[in-house]
């Protein structure tokens, strides 16, 4: 084979190679338009801007049903969770909304893939937007409105990796004030202060009836903790060992969080309820999996998503009885980050 | 001793007039091109990988990063063999091929890979192929290229690796784009630029024979200890140590930026983007420079660049301007010491241990940048971002001080240092 014929069948071959490819893609591409214009599997209607806002007492989320609503916000009526949902305009990763505003965190996907947070008031214009170093993770808005929070990873690429690390930060919508990221504020754990390499903070929830104290998780060499956050402070402090993602109940007496039960490197978790006042903690009978940050639907009853079998990307939320009997059941199908709105 | 230094300057033939891309072997040329097609198809998948985890799959991101910076320790522990393998066999290419080889299979399985084990063991036995092939193929690359332009022949390959480098992410987000969820399309595009990228190694790169070519024969040893004896290199090898001990990771210097303007913040995960534009534009030039006023000059102030990266970061002031200038920095400190190591190490060693040597660079390199950027993380904790990073910038000066005294003897233009005398002849 002299090398004229060599590089001629070198040639062929990554053409064809490359060929095949691209085919493959097209391939892809043509069942995903396929699906993109079917219509929704479970019951839609289709408001856009001021129309979408209702008043009424909604469960609002990010609707993972695959076709034309993928990964739009979505609500349904509070006492009919499984009815036709309301599907709007936004899409978002992650959604919390409050009577008065909405967080909305996605990935502007795009020759160049950026990551935002905004901040959206009822009527659906921009309050304040923010850019994300890496890929959305939690967000909360306080329920009386005044201050809002959000985690996103911090990811670039192989070069940019610095491990796993997360940013979260707290803005007060009352005064304008951004509290930045939260991991700059002391974290105190059992009583000395931690000044760790590896600390991360993530996963805010804010405490009912009190505009100065939140709840995180910090993680520190190996171990999460559940923290106490106190905004005009600046510090974060331990309360519990091993916990994820906590979410504190309307009345404020307990918070649900994750707990990692797994031997092996690879986290697996359950959710918990603590007891502030005892300190009792009640494991939830769901053992599958879980994560996310839980959500209340009221003092008895809270709600998380998982994924759905067979399914990557879709989601489906589920409840059960905070007190850890009963057992768990299905209660919006393709539905994540689930945000209640009692009033 | 048989091994001299000298700066006879004979073997260099006059320089033709013609483009710096055409001046240097075609084997260069083709090496350069296999490296860009291996580059966009890790750099695709690993862009995209924390999403396909958390979004796809439905997983949390917080062991990846974790045990990634294992990977890399793993990656310059096998960079040794590879070297090793390299000279023992005197086949760098096919031992670099063994290494770009088992990077594609990875590819392979991970269209399979279903669990979060599975996808990080793909990018483990990535990371093994990146770790046995690199000290092979900067071997090759010298074994095809003359002693006084090896500079800029590892500025060509090293732009064309770093094309690779930032066409893969936009390649991998534009498919997402296109194709929301397309995580399989992707990864298929990615198999198929691996195995074009083996296919063009092992049919089109010459298969050098850098000890055989120079007359001598392979080393015998495992590890051949003179190769660290060899002049200069001990020399060199504490240099690179002292220097990259202060060589925080790029993530670091990211996360100040993010810090302290919006632009930054913004477009954080775009700002590597930035730096392999300036490397992929600086590689050849400042190659090329390094021919001319001495590699170990340039590479000292390669180190300068980066160390102005850490001043600059200490400034209270904010903005785009501050971000692009540090981006410019950081990527004229990769162009000025990335291909220009290899090249002063491959001065520095005979052609029967360039491998072993070069490897033995790029492990003290890697090994004292995971130190660093260990070291760094806990000082940005306890002392705060700003005083952490105006230590590092102190602790820098005195290494720069400290290499430029111990790298004295290596300074200077070396056309062909390493004068050896033939052991047989063919």
């Amino acid at each position: 084979m002299n090398a004229r014929v060599r590089m001629i069948s070198v040639v062929a071959a990554c053409v064809l190679i490359l060929g095949g490819a691209v085919s493959y893609g097209m391939v892809a591409f043509a069942s995903y338009q396929r699906a993109e214009k079917e219509p929704s599997e479970v019951g839609a209607v289709h408001k856009t801007g001021a129309a979408a806002a209702t008043a009424a007492p909604r469960i609002v989320f990010r609707d993972t049903a695959p076709g034309s609503d993928y990964g739009h916000v979505a609500s349904v009526p509070l006492d009919d969770p499984s009815g036709t949902r309301a599907v709007t305009d936004l899409v978002c990763d992650r959604v919390y909304e409050t009577n008065r505003y909405e967080s909305c965190l996605r990935t502007n996907a795009g020759v160049v893939t950026t990551y935002t947070a905004t901040l959206l008031d009822h009527s659906g214009s921009i309050v304040k937007k923010w850019g994300l170093p890496g890929l959305p993770s939690r967000t909360r808005i306080s329920h009386d409105d005044k201050l809002a929070a959000f985690t996103s990873f911090v990811t670039g690429s192989a070069y940019a990796t610095v491990g796993f690390s997360t940013a979260t930060d707290i803005y007060s919508i009352s005064d304008g004030h951004d509290y930045g990221n939260i991991e700059q504020f002391t974290l105190y754990i059992d009583g000395a202060v931690n000044t760790a390499a590896d600390r991360n903070v993530w996963g805010v929830t804010f405490v009912p009836g009190d505009d100065n104290a939140f709840f995180a998780t910090a993680a520190t060499g190996g171990n999460t903790y559940l923290v106490r956050g106190d905004l005009n402070a600046r510090t974060l402090t331990a309360v519990h060992k091993t916990a994820e993602c906590p979410s504190v109940s309307p009345d404020g007496t307990r918070v649900a969080f994750k707990v990692n039960v797994s031997k092996t490197s690879t986290a697996y978790w359950n959710v918990a309820v603590l007891d502030l006042a005892s300190g009792r903690l009640t494991m939830m009978p769901d053992k599958r999996d879980m994560d996310d940050q839980v959500e209340w639907l009221n003092d008895s009853t809270i709600l998380y998503g998982l994924p759905r079998k067979g399914a990557p990307g879709d989601y489906d939320v589920w409840a059960t009885a905070a007190d850890g009997t009963g057992s768990p059941s299905l209660l919006i199908q393709h539905a994540w980050s689930p945000a209640v709105i009692t009033q | 001793m048989y091994i001299t230094l000298s700066d006879r300057g004979a073997a260099s033939t006059p320089a033709t007039k013609g483009r710096a891309i055409s001046r240097v072997s075609s084997t260069v040329i083709a090496m350069g091109i296999v490296s860009m097609f291996t580059d966009i198809s890790s750099e695709s998948v690993a862009a995209v990988l924390p999403l396909y985890i958390t979004a796809a799959m439905g997983m949390s991101t917080i062991a990846y990063g974790f045990i990634d910076g294992l990977y890399q320790g793993v990656s310059a522990v096998v960079r040794i063999g590879g070297g090793w393998a390299a000279d023992r066999s005197d086949q760098p290419k096919w031992v670099a091929f063994f290494g770009y080889g088992i990077s594609a299979l990875a590819r392979i399985w991970l269209l399979f890979a279903t669990g979060f084990g599975a996808v990080t063991s793909v990018v483990a036995i990535d990371r093994l192929g990146k770790g046995i092939r690199t000290a092979p193929r900067d071997a090759l690359i010298t074994a095809s290229s003359r002693a006084d332009n090896l500079g800029r022949s590892f500025g060509v390959h090293r732009m064309l690796d770093t094309i690779g480098a930032a066409v893969g992410p936009l390649l991998a987000f534009v498919i997402l784009w296109i194709l929301p969820g397309g995580y399989r399309a992707i990864f298929v595009l990615s198999l198929a630029f691996a195995i074009i990228g083996v296919l063009i190694l092992g049919a089109v790169v010459r298969n050098g024979r850098p000890a055989r070519e120079a007359g001598r024969r392979p080393v015998r040893r495992f590890w051949n200890a003179g190769d660290l004896k060899l002049p200069g290199m001990p020399r060199l090898l504490v240099a690179t140590g002292a220097l990259s001990l202060v060589t925080v990771g790029d993530g670091f210097i990211y996360l100040v930026l993010q810090a302290r303007s919006s632009f930054a913040a913004e477009w954080f995960p775009l700002l590597y983007v930035g730096t392999n534009v300036v490397f992929l534009v600086l590689a050849i030039p400042l190659g090329r420079c390094a021919d001319r006023v001495g590699r170990g000059r340039v590479f000292l102030i390669g180190h300068l660049a980066l160390f102005a990266v850490y001043l600059v970061t200490t400034i209270p002031v904010g903005g785009v301007a501050i971000t692009f200038l540090c981006l410019a920095l950081l990527g004229a400190f990769y162009a000025a010491t990335d291909g220009v190591l290899s090249a002063l190490t491959a001065q520095l060693t005979p052609p029967e241990s360039t491998a072993s040597g070069i490897a033995a660079t790029q492990t003290v390199t890697a090994i004292a940048r995971l130190i660093a950027s260990a070291g760094f993380g806990m000082l940005w904790f306890a002392l705060g971002r700003e005083h952490a990073m105006q230590l590092v910038a102190g602790l820098a000066v005195l290494a720069v001080v400290a290499s430029f005294v111990v790298l004295r003897p290596l300074l200077g233009v070396l056309r062909s240092p390493v004068s050896v005398a033939r052991e047989f002849d063919e």
